[in-house]
């Protein structure tokens, strides 16, 4: 059904990986192996900057054009603070080296019923597909008034630059 | 009736994000200011808009839209500012005087210095089948879920990927509702790719240069039918696809609300991408009638934070006219709000803007402005 919908339809919306490092917007594969680190799926230039507050070493970087693109400093802990600050919702922490076959993404979650720690979940890659089976490893909020949660999911290691989304089975 | 008219410096018509923001400032500087809507409720669309807004922290981005409004009304209270609401205004004459309708009768309001910012209304889209219910404004379904928290359906197809539908679209999904798709005429997505981004990894499919065919139904809308057009907008035989739907929703655009402006006689032109027909303004918002101000969509479509800053600048300068701020004052506070909204109107979607913009104050210039 869905690829039925989808045969005459173009692919707007989706990231293009390869654009993304040919500009230096996306993590090396050395950034990767050094440790959990974000990733700022911004494409546009649009009037934005609270990514570059939320970010407490100042490793975001954007300056007085608020329209320019963010640029991340490699330096960047994966501290995670940006992940609910960005209103566009394209902000991900990835840890390529979370266990020896699993790596984490943690995303921008606005849905309920919130699924809980330890859940099975499907994860899904930039155009809704599944990707593979994940599993909810934390849930958090960062204060009280944030109604947007910073979600993390455990999954197998290949698939640490496809997920970006979650699905609870049971929610249909 | 004399005793029945209300005597203020500044009345201010619409108390959405622009009309709040232009109270604020007024009230600030202790003038007799006094809010009118015609709705029950104040914030404009603020309420309905979940969502975090763009910008940067003196646009309060990062905020939810109902955040911004709760954080404007209060403001309003703190500093005793009357919002009058279920307050249609029906009248602006040039003398400033507004009738308006107050608690079931005629009231009459007399100003020194009147802010227009009235805001923007959905655009409608024709088809057969248009008038089934089901088939709404984005608007008015993200009204439903998000103000009301009524689910107007259980699967949608919403028409026009600008941001309004990008938008309404993640909102219905937040809400439950399933979105077979997103229909939209042009071959780009208008809105911002992130909004985009969010309702694709949701797996919604976006049908580019596609429009709708027709909506049918038994007393409301069960199915709508949608088919690819070509570069003249001519339908291709052989594309339509039928999904089963109980809610379309129409997001193709704003238009500004001009009729108060245009009723009392004020100078328009007509600017596509600014949403239509708009009243002649400056830079500092001045139109075409002494003492009258716009602010906000009602000058030309934006967003939600460059209607609050444009919401002070029209302030500013009724302060100016009454004499409330020194000239010094007010170049320093309008150049500072002028360097805001151009922050906001940089990049591949701002600099449209800016530059109609341009051309509109321009226009104000050649076709208002008597050389003495």
């Amino acid at each position: 059904m869905l690829e039925n919908r989808l045969k005459y339809m173009v692919e707007p919306g989706v990231p293009d990986l390869g654009k993304l490092r040919a500009e230096g917007l996306y993590p090396s594969e050395e950034r990767m192996a050094a440790g959990p680190v974000a990733v700022l799926e911004c494409m546009q230039q649009i009037p934005c900057n609270p990514c570059e507050q939320a970010c407490p070493h100042g490793f975001i970087r954007i300056g007085d054009d608020i329209t320019e693109m963010p640029r991340l400093d490699p330096a960047c802990t994966g501290c995670g603070l940006c992940v609910p600050s960005c209103p566009g919702l394209c902000i991900f922490i990835l840890n390529g080296s979370y266990s020896e076959t699993e790596a984490t993404v943690t995303m921008p979650y606005e849905l309920l019923p919130l699924p809980r720690e330890g859940e099975a979940v499907d994860a899904l890659d930039r155009q809704g597909g599944r990707v593979c089976a994940g599993r909810v490893v934390k849930l958090r909020a960062l204060g009280a008034a944030e109604l947007c949660r910073s979600l993390t999911v455990a999954i197998p290691k290949k698939f640490v630059h496809d997920v970006r989304h979650i699905r609870r089975p049971a929610s249909g | 009736m004399a005793d029945s008219v209300t005597q203020c410096e500044v009345a201010v018509i619409g108390a959405g994000p622009a009309g709040l923001s232009a109270a604020v400032q007024l009230g600030e500087m202790g003038v007799d200011t006094i809010v009118l809507d015609e709705k029950p409720a104040a914030g404009g669309q603020l309420f309905k808009q979940i969502h975090k807004f763009f910008g940067s922290e003196r646009h309060m981005a990062g905020m939810r839209g109902f955040e911004i409004g709760r954080l404007l009304l209060e403001r309003c209270e703190n500093l005793d500012i009357p919002v009058r609401l279920n307050c249609p205004v029906w009248a602006l004459y040039p003398d400033k005087t507004l009738g308006t309708t107050w608690q079931g009768q005629s009231a009459a309001i007399a100003a020194k210095q009147v802010i227009v910012a009235t805001g923007a209304a959905e655009n409608a889209l024709s088809f057969p089948g248009w008038t089934l219910p089901g088939v709404m404004g984005a608007g008015a379904a993200q009204t439903l879920v998000n103000y009301h928290r009524v689910r107007p359906g259980e699967r949608a197809l919403v028409v026009g990927a600008g941001n309004v539908g990008l938008i309404v679209a993640y909102q219905l999904l937040q809400a439950g509702i399933e979105v077979v798709a997103i229909a939209e005429a042009m071959h780009t997505v208008g809105g911002y790719m992130v909004h985009a981004s969010k309702i694709r990894r949701m797996g919604v499919p976006f049908a580019m240069n596609h429009t709708v065919v027709s909506a049918e139904g038994a007393g409301r809308v069960e199915r709508c039918t949608i088919a690819a057009i070509d570069e003249s907008f001519n339908l291709r035989e052989g594309t339509e696809k039928t999904f089963d739907v109980d809610l379309v929703c129409i997001a193709v655009g704003l238009s500004p609300a001009v009729e108060l402006c245009a009723a009392m006689g004020m100078e328009m032109t007509h600017v596509g991408e600014l949403g239509g027909r708009i009243p002649l303004h400056d830079s500092v918002l001045n139109t075409s009638i002494d003492g009258v101000y716009v602010a906000g969509d009602v000058s030309g479509v934006e967003e939600a934070s460059s209607a609050m800053e444009e919401g002070r600048l029209a302030a500013v300068s009724a302060l100016t006219a009454l004499g409330r701020i020194s000239r010094p004052q007010s170049d320093e506070m309008k150049s500072e709000i002028a360097r805001s909204l151009a922050q906001l109107r940089r990049g591949p979607f701002g600099m449209t803007v800016a530059s109609r913009k341009e051309d509109v104050c321009r226009r104000y210039e050649e076709q208002c402005l008597k050389i003495v």
